[in-house]
């Protein structure tokens, strides 16, 4: 359906039915709080799915049911079922290490680590390739490149691979906290807002970016800006109060929405 | 006649009050101030004073009587000796070296670990009843240390390792060394805690597992502030007196092994000064190692203080 020449790879899989990530009747709770109401939702596969709303309405919530990066809080319960490439992530036996290589996360603020642009690449791959640090240096260097040259940062950075990540741009190091999560091949990526803390420039420059992977990473993006939403993403999904209340093409969404609510907020009535 | 009033538009102030009138808030200002000011180089000019006076008792005898070749390479420590006095410290800087390194081989894996317990892993009721127990533990008094050194662990030494005294670098370093522990433990802790959740979140995301991110990410990140907390707790067994006299057995020699007994430096100071003439060499020996105590606890909580800043520059 969408013909990307820089696809290097079909993502990994079982039965999916072309889907990258499903949810049944996820409903989560933070302490008594309830922040999702038996969602059910679908992401294809190798486009760009955005997830819109007001603040609050669980958006981000949802999308870090999928990387279960939620349990961090330890106060987060969930029901109900979300699988990724076909596998149930809650099952009983399912490793996080595991689920997170498969499942990539961008975060709101960027979040290199404070190591060098170098090591912040290799540092997923060292985790989830057993004996990569012994690899030849060549070997290494060519993944870095890679990577960089992916996100569109390799021009910019390879003079300075051994600086510290924390010393780049704001727009810079969200290309990079992208680009680190390459090596493992994920096949999906979530992003939660990932251009809410970059200039209108930076902005441009990594939706530019997140477009060039679409085809090769299923991707799941969270944003509260419309119009980032309306030109990044094949599809739209609109979360009200805990609640998917429609799931959508983007162009249709905006155009001709089907739901009262979705055409107030995307007509800027509230939010 | 108040409700015409009203009706009038306002009008824009055509004349002020006075504003350079001092009324009682200034004077209570500036009294405030000029107090806030007295009290906060206080510590400073303490602490001057203090090394001012250590420098002028011991000033006297580094002058006229000092060796410094004698001070740093001879064990002999005989200040009381009527024909010929010598003032050999080295017995007491291995003494003090000695117990000090012992007491930061059992104090940093268990200050440590009980930093990165309580920093990483405890939560909720467990972390606030572990911090406060810490906490506590700092604040029992070093005489009551060396009391559970003089009488609990003695005997306790002398049965297990069948030696014939128990009060040696081994009781005194294991006591020291629960000492500094609590301190250290807070202040690594801090280090922790500085550590931006964020970089947590990413490390956790990009799949490491829990024991990953504390190795690969929160200890380099937190490293400055854990040499800082382990040179405070060398600091702290440097300049420890009451468990190290009580301890150590109190005997001035070049220790062949663990099981020996030492004399501390504080120790030393602590035991002779009462007995001393002001005045006379012995006074000014002491005073002498008052000032390279005083300058190598300086040294080391310098650095700690440097190291602790290099983090924040970056």
């Amino acid at each position: 359906m969408y013909n990307h020449d820089k696809s290097m790879e079909t993502p990994a899989t079982g039965t999916t039915n072309g889907l990258a990530i499903r949810t049944e009747k996820l409903s989560l709770w933070y302490g008594t709080f309830q922040a999702l109401f038996d969602v059910d939702f679908d992401v294809k596969q190798g486009i760009i799915t955005a997830l819109i709303g007001p603040s609050g309405c669980g958006k981000s919530t949802l999308l870090r049911c999928v990387n279960r990066i939620n349990e961090r809080l330890g106060y987060v319960r969930t029901e109900g079922k979300v699988d990724v490439m076909g596998l149930n992530v809650y099952a009983p036996d399912v490793e996080l290490a595991q689920l997170r290589k498969q499942v990539g996360m961008v975060f709101q603020r960027p979040n290199p680590l404070p190591i060098s642009i170098r090591d912040n690449i290799l540092f997923g791959y060292h985790l989830h390739v057993p004996g990569s640090k012994k690899q030849p240096k060549a070997e290494k260097e060519q993944i870095v490149e890679e990577a960089l040259r992916q996100v569109l940062l390799w021009d910019q950075v390879k003079d300075r691979l051994d600086r510290k990540a924390t010393g780049l741009s704001l727009e810079e190091q969200q290309k990079l906290c992208i680009a680190r999560l390459l090596p493992v091949k994920p096949a999906v990526l979530l992003m939660d807002e990932p251009c809410s803390a970059l200039d209108p420039k930076a902005t441009e420059a990594v939706e530019e970016l997140i477009w060039q992977l679409r085809g090769t990473y299923s991707i799941l993006i969270v944003t509260h800006n419309m119009a980032q939403a309306r030109r990044a993403s094949d599809e739209c999904a609109f979360m009200l109060m805990g609640k998917l209340v429609e799931h959508t093409k983007t162009e249709e969404m905006f155009v001709t929405p089907a739901n009262q609510q979705t055409a107030d907020y995307i007509e800027g009535r509230y939010g | 006649m108040a409700d015409q009033k009203q009706e009038q538009p306002m009008q824009a102030a055509t004349s002020i009050d006075a504003i350079d009138k001092r009324n009682l808030d200034w004077f209570l200002d500036k009294g405030v101030q000029v107090l806030i000011f007295i009290g906060g180089i206080s510590a400073i000019i303490f602490v001057l004073g203090i090394f001012v006076f250590i420098t002028k008792e011991g000033f006297d005898f580094v002058l006229s009587r000092f060796d410094l070749a004698e001070f740093f390479t001879s064990p002999n420590w005989r200040p009381t000796s009527s024909a010929n006095p010598t003032y050999g410290a080295l017995a007491l800087i291995v003494g003090t070296a000695s117990v000090t390194g012992t007491a930061m081989i059992v104090a940093i894996p268990f200050s440590l670990g009980a930093a990165i317990y309580i920093g990483e892993f405890a939560t909720g009721k467990t972390r606030e009843a572990l911090k406060i127990l810490v906490e506590l533990l700092a604040a029992i008094p070093s005489v009551v240390w060396g009391f559970i050194g003089l009488s609990i662990m003695n005997a306790l030494i002398i049965d297990l390792f069948n030696v014939p005294i128990g009060l040696n670098i081994f009781n005194a370093g294991v006591i020291l060394g629960l000492m500094a522990a609590p301190i250290m433990t807070t202040i690594a802790e801090d280090a922790l805690k500085a550590v931006p959740d964020e970089y947590r979140a990413a490390a956790e995301a990009m799949g490491a597992t829990r024991w990953q991110v504390i190795r690969k990410v929160v200890l380099p990140a937190a490293k400055n502030g854990l040499v800082a907390a382990v040179l405070l707790g060398v600091g702290r067994g440097f300049g420890e007196t009451m468990a190290v006299l009580m301890a150590t057995g109190h005997s001035v020699q070049i220790p062949d092994s663990i099981f020996d007994s030492v004399r501390a430096l504080t120790a030393t100071i602590a035991a002779e000064l009462g007995e001393t003439a002001v005045g006379s060499d012995h006074y000014g020996a002491l005073f002498t190692l008052g000032i390279f105590l005083f300058i190598v606890t300086f040294l080391i909580n310098l650095t700690a203080d440097l190291v602790v800043r290099g983090i924040k520059k970056k």
